[in-house]
C-alpha cells in the first residue's frame, strides 16, 4: 500500500524547515538508508533517508520551498509492484491532529495552600520522666550508626579515613572493630568515584552511609547526589531509588579558609528527591541520623565540626529517633520569632537569653530539617508574635531564610508587624585572618540587632 | 547489500545465530521506527539510536546468566530489548506515555526495569560507571556470583570518575565488566582528536585490570570475549575490560547532521561489516536458514515493531497527578 512520506523533525525544537534538495526523483527505487533529499533547518541541514524499501511514486513538495511544516507529506512511496496511480490512494503515517490521547484533568499543578491556623505536631521529643545522659553530638552520630548497623545488615559506611583512622573527625570510632572491613570501608580520596558506586549499591539494595570528609569535597560528588541519587525514583516511574546517607561536617571550622568553610544548607535544600537534615543537639543528631538511615529515600546530612565536640541531653533508650519534618521550639516566647538550625541555634539561642534581659521575649524555633521543612510551626509562631529573623550561617543570596521569608510573606502577610529580617554570613569567600574571619561570621550581636529592628526597640 | 567479507566458520549452532540475527534485527527495526516517530513529532527531545551497534549488546547478553545486572549511557535501547525488556514499554516511554517503562516520566535517556536488573539509562556521560561499579559492589556485599555488565562509550571514556571507578574496582575486586562501546566518535569528535591513546582497554592495565580490544561488527567475536571477562568477573578475580570496535551509522542523536565523517565511510562500514548481515550470510551459506526462514523472522519483528508504535501512539499521557509522585519513596524500594 502507497504511504505518505512526511517532513520529519530533525531536532528538539524544529517546527517546519526547508525542502533543499531532492536526490531521488519519481519512479526511483529506495532502500532504508538511502538518502531522499536534503532539509535545511536554522541549525543545519541534513539529509533524511528512508527507512522504508519502495519506489518514489510522487514528489509532493519541489526543492527549494520554505516554511514546510513539520508533518506535512512531502511525498509518496510505493511497494514494489505497486502502480503509480496508487499514488493517489494512500495511507498517512501522520499523527492524529490531536498528538496523544488526551489526559483527563487540566495538566496544573496541585496547589498546596497552608490553611490559615496551620496544624503542628507539638509532641514533645521524649515523654517526661525519660532518663537522660549527657552525650557529644560525635558519640551520637556514632551510636546512631552503631545501632542502625546492628539493626540491619545491608547498612555499611564507607569513606575517607572511616576504618583504620577511626573518622577524620572521630565520628566513626570504634565501628571497624564491631562491623569488620566488610560494613567500614576506607575509601580512596576519590569522592566523584564513591559517591557514585554507593549510589550504585543502594540501586542494588543496600543502605549505605557515604562519608565525606567535609562536605566542601562533595562539590566532586555533587552530581552524584543530585542526578543519580535524588532523580532516579522519578525518573524510574519508582521502579528504583538510592535510599542511602551522605554525610559529613558542613559549614565554617575555624581558621580553614574559603575553600573548606562554606554551609551548603540552601543548595542541598533546592531538590526535590533528596531530604536534608541540619541537626543542632546531640539529641536531634541521633534520632535523625537513625531517621536518615532507615528512610527510603536520599539523605544528605549536615553536621559541623565545631558542634561535634559540645554536650546535651539525649534519651537513654533503645531506639530513639526524630522525624524529619518537625521544628521543635526551644523556647516559648511572644515578641519575635527566630527561626534557625545547625550552628545557627547557638547564636539564635544565645541572642535569646540576652533579649530576655532586655525584656524581649524571643521564641526560638529549629528547623532540624530542611526538607522537608515544617513551615507551618513558622506560620503558626509568626501569627503569635507577629515578627521574625532568621538565622544561619551561609551566605544571603538564595539564601534559606530567603525561603523562610518568601512563605510567611505569601501565607501569613497580614500578621506581620515588620520586615522579616535574615541574619547570614557574610557575603565573601570566608578570610583566613583572625580577624577577618571573625567579621565574615554570623555572631549573637547580629542576631540581637535584627531583632531589635524588628522589634522598633 | 551483501557482505563481501568472507563468512568464517563457527562452531554457534543454527538456533544461537538465529537467535542473534533475531536478537539484533529487533534492534535495527526499532530504532528505524524510533527515528521514524521523532520525525513525526511524536518522540520528542533527544533520540540516540544504536543502528551499528547491535551486535555489541546481543553478543554480552548471551554471556549473561539470571541475577546479572546492566547499566548503560543515554544510548539505550538497544540494551533494553537485548536484556529483554518489553518493546511496547520502551517505545512508549519514547513517546512519554502512561505506558513507558517510566510511565513517561524518563525519557529516552532515563528508562530503568528492576524486573531485568537494568539500571539505566544515565544521561551524564560517565556517571553511569561507578553507579554500575556500585551495583556489582552490592551483589559482592550479599555475596553471590553476579556480575555487572557496565556499558560506556569512548566519549566517556575520558572522564576521570571512569578511572577512580577503575582504581577501587581493581582493589576491591567488584564484579563488574566495564564494556567501552568505541564507536569512534564522541557526538562529532573522532577518537583521534580526542584520546591519546589509540586502545582505550590498555589504560585498565594502569590498574591492573585485564582487558581486550573486540571487533564489536562481529557478534560472535563479542561473545567469545564476554565469555572470557563473565568467567573472569564471576569467579572472584575483580573487573575485565573489553573494548569493543563498533560504528554507529546514525548521527550522535536525531538533531546531529554529522558532518564530521564522510557519507563513505559510514556507507562502507555498511557494505562490508554490518553485523546483522554478516550473520544473515552465515545462516544462508551454511544452510541453517533459507531466505523463506528469514522472511519469516523479518515479518514477525517488523509486526512487533508495529505493534509497539501502535502502542507507544495510542497509550495516553500520563496524568497530570503523575507531575507528583515518584519524587519521595514511601516504602524501601525491594531489591529482587
Amino acid at each position: 500500500m502507497a504511504t505518505e512520506i512526511l517532513m520529519p523533525a530533525l531536532s528538539p525544537t524544529m517546527e517546519e524547515g526547508t525542502l533543499a534538495k531532492w536526490l531521488v526523483k519519481e519512479g526511483d527505487t529506495v532502500s532504508s538508508g538511502d538518502i531522499m533529499c536534503e532539509i535545511e533547518t536554522d541549525k543545519a541541514t541534513m539529509e533524511f533517508e528512508a527507512t522504508d524499501e519502495g519506489v518514489i511514486g510522487k514528489i509532493l513538495i519541489q526543492e527549494g520551498t520554505e516554511g514546510v511544516k513539520v508533518n506535512t507529506a512531502i511525498a509518496v512511496l510505493l511497494e514494489e509492484g505497486e502502480d503509480a496511480s496508487a499514488a493517489q490512494n494512500v495511507s498517512s503515517d501522520a499523527p492524529a491532529e490531536a498528538p496523544a490521547p488526551a489526559a483527563t484533568a487540566d495538566s496544573k499543578p496541585a496547589e498546596a495552600k497552608a490553611p490559615a491556623a496551620p496544624e503542628t505536631d507539638m509532641t514533645p521529643d521524649w515523654p517526661e520522666g525519660t532518663k537522660l545522659k549527657k552525650q557529644t553530638v560525635r558519640e551520637a552520630l556514632r551510636d546512631a550508626m552503631a545501632e542502625e548497623m546492628r539493626r540491619d545488615e545491608n547498612v555499611f559506611l564507607m569513606g575517607e579515613e572511616v576504618a583504620e583512622y577511626q573518622g577524620a573527625y572521630k565520628i566513626s570510632q570504634g565501628l571497624l572493630d564491631e562491623f569488620g572491613s566488610k560494613r567500614v570501608i576506607d575509601t580512596p580520596i576519590t569522592e566523584h568515584g564513591f559517591a557514585g558506586i554507593g549510589v550504585g549499591a543502594a540501586f542494588g539494595g543496600l543502605r549505605p552511609i557515604v562519608e565525606f570528609m567535609t562536605w566542601n569535597f562533595a562539590m566532586q560528588a555533587i552530581d552524584h547526589i543530585l542526578n543519580s541519587a535524588a532523580k532516579t525514583l522519578y525518573m524510574s516511574g519508582g521502579q528504583m531509588g538510592a535510599p542511602m546517607v551522605f554525610r559529613g561536617p558542613n559549614g565554617a571550622a575555624a581558621r580553614v579558609g574559603a575553600q573548606h568553610s562554606q554551609d551548603y544548607a540552601a543548595w542541598y535544600m533546592q531538590i526535590p528527591g533528596l531530604k536534608v537534615a541540619m541537626p543542632y543537639s546531640a539529641s536531634d543528631a541521633k534520632g535523625l541520623m537513625k531517621s536518615a538511615i532507615r528512610d527510603p529515600n536520599p539523605v544528605v546530612f549536615l553536621e559541623n565540626e565545631i558542634m561535634y565536640g559540645k554536650s546535651f541531653d539525649v534519651p537513654d533508650v533503645d531506639d530513639y529517633t526524630v522525624p524529619f519534618g518537625k521544628a521543635r521550639i526551644w523556647r516559648e516566647g511572644s515578641d519575635v520569632t527566630i527561626v534557625s538550625f545547625g550552628i545557627g541555634m547557638t547564636y539564635a539561642l544565645e541572642a535569646a537569653e540576652k533579649l530576655a534581659a532586655d525584656g524581649i521575649e524571643a521564641e526560638v524555633l529549629d528547623l532540624r530539617t530542611l526538607r522537608p521543612m515544617d513551615t507551618a510551626s513558622i506560620i503558626k509562631s509568626v501569627m503569635k508574635t507577629n515578627r521574625c529573623v532568621t538565622v544561619e550561617e551561609g551566605w544571603p543570596q538564595g539564601s534559606v531564610g530567603n525561603y523562610i521569608s518568601s512563605v510567611i510573606m505569601q501565607e501569613a502577610f497580614d500578621y506581620l508587624d515588620a520586615p522579616v529580617i535574615n541574619c547570614t554570613g557574610k557575603d565573601v569567600p570566608m578570610p583566613y585572618a583572625a580577624n577577618l574571619e571573625k567579621l565574615a561570621l554570623l555572631t549573637t550581636d547580629d542576631v540581637i540587632a535584627a531583632v531589635k529592628k524588628v522589634t522598633y526597640k | 547489500m551483501a557482505t563481501k567479507k568472507p563468512t568464517k566458520k563457527t562452531n554457534a549452532s543454527a538456533e544461537e545465530l538465529k537467535a542473534y540475527y533475531k536478537d539484533m534485527l529487533l534492534i535495527r527495526r526499532f530504532e528505524e521506527k524510533a527515528g521514524q516517530l521523532y520525525g513525526m513529532g511524536l518522540i520528542g527531545g533527544f533520540c540516540h539510536l544504536y543502528i551499528g551497534q547491535e551486535a555489541v549488546v546481543v553478543g554480552l547478553e548471551a554471556t549473561a546468566k539470571e541475577g546479572d545486572s546492566r547499566i548503560t549511557t543515554y544510548r539505550d535501547h538497544g540494551h533494553m530489548l537485548a536484556c529483554g525488556m518489553n518493546p511496547d514499554g520502551v517505545m512508549a516511554e519514547l513517546t512519554g506515555r502512561e505506558g513507558g517503562y517510566s510511565r513517561g516520566k524518563g525519557g529516552s535517556m532515563h528508562m530503568f526495569s528492576k524486573e531485568k536488573k537494568f539500571y539505566g539509562g544515565h544521561g551524564i556521560v560517565g556517571a553511569n560507571v561507578p553507579l554500575g561499579a556500585g551495583v556489582a559492589f552490592a551483589d559482592k556485599y550479599k555475596g553471590n556470583d553476579n556480575v555487572t555488565f557496565t556499558y560506556f562509550g569512548d566519549g566517556a571514556a575520558n572522564q576521570g570518575q571512569v578511572y577512580e571507578t577503575f582504581n577501587m574496582a581493581a582493589l576491591w575486586k567488584l564484579p563488574v565488566i566495564f564494556v567501552i562501546e568505541n564507536n569512534q566518535y564522541a557526538m562529532g569528535t573522532s577518537q583521534q582528536r580526542s584520546t591519546s591513546s589509540a586502545e582505550i582497554w590498555e589504560r585498565g592495565k594502569a590498574f591492573g585490570i585485564p582487558g581486550e580490544a573486540v571487533d564489536g561488527m562481529d557478534v560472535l567475536a563479542v561473545k567469545d570475549a564476554g565469555e572470557r571477562a563473565v568467567k573472569h568477573a564471576r569467579s572472584g578475580d575483580g573487573p575485565y575490560i573489553l573494548e569493543i570496535k563498533t560504528y554507529r551509522y546514525r548521527g550522535h542523536s536525531m538533531s546531529d547532521p554529522a558532518k564530521y565523517r564522510t557519507r563513505e565511510e559510514v556507507q562502507k562500514m555498511r557494505d562490508e561489516r554490518d553485523p546483522i548481515e554478516q550473520v544473515r550470510n552465515i545462516l544462508l551459506e551454511n544452510k541453517y536458514a533459507t531466505e523463506d526462514d528469514l522472511k519469516t523472522i523479518d515479518k514477525e519483528i517488523k509486526k512487533v515493531v508495529n505493534d509497539s508504535a501502535e502502542f507507544a501512539k495510542t497509550s495516553p499521557e500520563p496524568a497530570p497527578e503523575e507531575l507528583w509522585t515518584d519524587i519521595y519513596a514511601t516504602e524501601v524500594p525491594q531489591e529482587a
